[in-house]
């Protein structure tokens, strides 16, 4: 599966986007976060806060309860400040 | 969560990104007939924006009763700022912008309607975004272009960062709830 990150979230982490192979029980949005938080300091300072963190799936917004099934791309990044 | 319109029967709605799409609004429609498809341009771009040509484009039609556009400009903050730096999703953004655009055109009788958005390095004084409507009566057009604009904030993934004059790199921009609020009001009970 790919991982994209924008913003802060992609400068804590320090890569664009990474291709990952999920382990065992991480089937949502909310596992996926918990589960990368945990991988390194840089992902923990990313991932802090998760209830702030939006996600979407191959472009679509998702709510941190969606399963990560059939996902091929996954971007992770902070609340959007265009406009 | 702010979260994007309810529009997935109207994702594979295809949207006019031509500079031909002035040409679809030729129907009279002023006495209540069907309207046209109307003409969405949607266009993520390091480019500046000429709000005029995109202005006249969509209003050169003698079904458009009423323009409303609205430009978003980057500041200087008091002489701080050097540059707004707008990263983007790309291939979501244009997506996402096109979802909103196409919900527009379904609450709102619009004839047509341009969501423009800049990335890369902005200037103080320069454009970052631009929005039009048009309409057969002005009511349709504020609302729309309002309604795309707050949206176009809150769900179409950009991200600013700003740059200082000090040569510095400042922090990213933080979302503001008021924003949120502003989208959260269009929601349907």
């Amino acid at each position: 599966m790919k991982l994209a990150y924008f913003a802060w979230v992609r400068e804590r982490i320090g890569l664009a986007e990474e291709e990952v192979a999920l382990p065992e029980g991480v089937e949502t949005v909310g596992d996926l976060l918990g589960w990368l938080k945990g991988r390194g300091e840089g992902y923990g300072a990313a991932l802090e806060a998760p209830e702030i963190i939006r996600v979407a799936i191959d472009h679509e917004h998702v709510d941190h309860s969606e399963p990560l099934a059939g996902a091929k791309e996954v971007a992770i990044f902070p609340p959007m400040t265009g406009g | 969560m702010a979260k994007t319109p309810d529009s997935s029967a109207l994702a594979a709605t295809m949207y006019d990104r031509g500079a031909a799409s002035g040409s679809e609004v030729k129907q009279e429609d002023a006495g209540g007939g069907p309207r046209p498809e109307p003409s969405i341009e949607v266009r993520v771009t390091a480019e500046r924006i000429d709000a005029g040509t995109v202005a006249s484009r969509l209003a050169g039609s003698g079904a458009v009763g009423a323009l409303v556009t609205f430009t978003g400009y980057c500041r200087d903050e008091g002489g701080r700022l050097k540059a707004l730096e707008l990263e983007h999703y790309p291939g979501m953004a244009e997506k996402q912008i096109g979802k909103i655009a196409n919900e527009a055109a379904s609450r709102w009788p619009i004839l047509g309607c341009a969501a423009i958005h800049r990335h890369g390095l902005i200037a103080p004084g320069e454009e970052i975004v631009l929005v039009a409507c048009t309409s057969a009566h002005r009511q349709a057009a504020f609302e729309a272009a309002s309604f795309l604009m707050d949206f176009m904030k809150t769900s179409a993934p950009f991200w600013k960062r700003e740059h200082l004059v000090d040569g510095t790199t400042g922090g990213w921009v933080e979302a503001r709830d008021t924003d949120d609020a502003a989208a959260n009001r269009w929601h349907r009970l």
